[in-house]
Formats: C-alpha cells, structure tokens, sequence
C-alpha cells in the first residue's frame, strides 16, 4: 500500500482547517479508505478535541520523531470508525521540534498502513507548515470568501508550487483543490460576500466543495464529533460532497442558495 | 446576457469592491513572487552606484525581471528627471570626467519600458 498525503492548509488562522480536516478524514474512512489526520500544529494541539479523542492522548507525533515512542502506540483508533486513526501532536514542545528527515520517515511508516494521511497544517507560513505541506500529494486550500483569506490562499498555493517537495524534486506537482468554507448563500445573495464563482476565478484552482456556514460545526465541535457524523447537517452533507468529489466522483453543488424558512419554522423560531 | 447586463448594470456592493481590490493585489503579488531573490539586493546596489554619479532616491529606480516571447527581459528603469549630480566624491574626477551628464530637460528614461 502507498498511502496519499493530503495536506489542509489555508495561511490564515481560524478559516476551519481543523474542523474540515477532521471532517474529511472521517469522510475518506466512512467510505471504506483507510485513513490517519496528524495533526502538525505543534503547541497548539487542537484536533484532538475536535476528534473527541482528548483523554486517550499518552504519546505524540513528536515523541514517534525523537523515537521516544512506537507509531501504533501513538495512534489513537476512533471510536466510530475502524478505519479512523487520530495522530495528536505534542502540547508542550515547539514547532521547531518538527525535524523534516523524522517527519519523511513517520509519514512513510504510515503510507505502508494508511490509504491516505490527512495532515492539518498550523496557520502561518512558518517552519510547522512549511514541514506540513513539504510532503504533500495534494492540498486542500481551506479559503473564507474574506479578502484576507483569499489572499492568504494565493499566497499558499504560490509556496505549493515552489516549495513542496514535489517542486523541488521537479514531481508532478501538488494537486491543490479549493474548499471554500463559511459561506452564507444570504450574504452572498445581499451582496455583502464574494461569490463562490469570484472565489474560484481569482485563485483558479478546482472548486472541491463549498461549506455552507453552519450551526452544527459548533455544536460537532462542542461534542467532539467531526461534522460528517451529523446526518441533518448541511455542513455535513457538504463535507461528504467535498469527498466523494475528491475520489473523484462528479457531484453538483448542494447549499449555495439561501434556507427558505418553512412556514411551520418560521412560526416556531426554530432555524 | 449582454443585454441583460445593459439593463442591469452591476451594483457596486461590498462584495464586488471586495473582488476588484483583491484581483489588483493579487496581480501585484503574484509577479513580485515570481520575481528572483537577487532583485532586492540588485537594486540596492545599482541605487549605491549611480547614487555616487547622480543624487538618486530610492523610489527612482525600479528592476524587474520578466518575459517577453522566449527571451527573459530583465529591466532596469532609472528615473532622473530633476536629478542633481552628486557633489564630487572619492571616485568620481574633479573636473566632471567620469561623471554622468544629466540634461535637465530630458524626460526621456535612459531605458525604454516595454
């Protein structure tokens, strides 16, 4: 087995790396792919507690690097899918800790396991994601319709394509594909958002899925359940699009109109 | 569509000044990306140079690298116009020799942009 490195990354923070990658993830194994989500966020490890998986942490990325530890020691198995692996990183080290020749080897012990590793980049473009998208096979670009996020993404995808290991070694390039997240169909309706048409022309990478801004990615993060579990939710459902596409399946586009409120919900002020 | 267009014509809401301040920021920063690590200091140095010659600021002189068909163009522009020459200096001669003659009334840039 040869397992595909996907990266998700975004240069700017809080755009919903960690909610997709847990999302994702667990959508690659809910269809049958055997799946790992490392998170790379050194100091700041948060996809354990999107995962719900904060209490059964005892070994870490950076402990496999150092060898203070074994892979499958460190790799937690999710409660709701055989197929699922959470690779929590390390709380109290700093991200200068992520040594790229430790980081090469960890991922190719689990591309002999593993169908795909899904890597959750920090934010920024310092050394923890630069090391996160260094061994990518593809990118997601996790992108807010906000300018400062579209520019950040432009800004990912140019280092993507210059300094990923795939550029230095002249490879085929990363496949990047754009997921674009938070999107309100009634702002956008209003004028006061850019359109997902705007989004895909001004950073010209395929469109992999539009997230609809969603109540239930608060409450999935409340509980510590990635979103795709939520079988009501749009955001959800969103998500599963977003994947079945990435396979490879052709899917149309689900949530880019505005809700209409029903006028059972309207009456009872229910959303 | 065109028609549809004429009849109604875009409305300048937040989203769109959004996208065309993002398309103009982003052409910028893409070619400066492109652009090779050398041309910062490149330009530093030739603003050191003709900064002995000619009193030069450093908004007068612009380098970039591009492409024009095959060939890789890399263009120097040199602003002089109202540009003192320099007080004599170690370097340049006494009597003038060696030093660039600047005609006050020549806006013509010494290289053409293309």
């Amino acid at each position: 087995m040869a397992g595909k490195v996907v990266v998700l990354t975004s240069g700017k923070g809080g755009v919903g790396k960690t909610t997709s990658a847990a999302a994702i993830a667990a959508g690659l194994a809910l269809r049958g792919h055997r799946t790992v989500v490392i998170d790379f966020d050194v100091g700041l490890r948060n996809l354990d507690l999107i995962m719900g998986c904060e209490r059964r942490v005892v070994f870490d990325f950076i402990n496999v690097i150092n060898g203070d530890a074994k892979l499958n020691q460190a790799l937690i198995k999710d409660k709701r899918s055989d197929n699922l692996y959470i690779f929590p990183t390390s709380q109290t080290r700093d991200k200068d800790a992520l040594k790229r020749d430790g980081v090469e080897r960890v991922l190719n012990e689990l591309k002999e396991s593993f169908d795909y590793i899904v890597c959750d980049s920090p934010a920024g473009i310092e050394h923890g994601a630069i090391t996160a998208l260094y061994f990518a096979d593809s990118a997601v670009i996790v992108t807010n319709p906000e300018v400062s996020s579209v520019r950040d993404s432009d800004r990912i995808i140019g280092i993507l394509a210059s300094k990923s290991r795939r550029a230095e070694f002249n490879l085929e390039p990363v496949a990047v594909h754009l997921l674009l997240s938070r999107y309100s169909p009634e702002r956008v309706r209003k004028g006061e958002m850019l359109t997902v048409e705007d989004v895909k022309e001004i950073l010209s990478i395929p469109l992999l899925g539009v997230i609809p801004e969603s109540e239930s990615v608060l409450k999935a993060s409340n509980t510590g359940t990635p979103v795709v579990f939520d079988e009501e939710s749009p955001a959800g459902r969103a998500y599963h699009d977003a994947v079945a596409r990435f396979l490879g399946e052709q899917r149309e586009l689900r949530f880019l109109q505005p809700e209409r409120r029903s006028f059972f919900r309207a009456l009872f002020g229910r959303a | 569509m065109g028609l549809l267009n004429l009849l109604f014509p875009e409305r300048r809401t937040s989203a769109v000044i959004a996208r065309e301040r993002l398309k103009i920021v982003l052409a910028h920063e893409r070619a400066s990306r492109d652009a090779p690590d050398f041309l910062p200091v490149l330009q530093r140095e030739l603003l050191d140079v003709i900064g002995r010659y000619v009193e030069i600021r450093g908004d007068m002189i612009r380098v970039n690298v591009g492409k024009s068909g095959d060939t890789s163009l890399l263009e120097i522009n040199v602003e002089l116009d109202g540009a003192k020459v320099t007080p004599t200096k170690n370097g340049a001669a006494e009597d003038g020799k060696g030093v660039a003659k600047i005609d006050p009334g020549a806006a013509t840039p010494w290289v053409k942009p293309s």
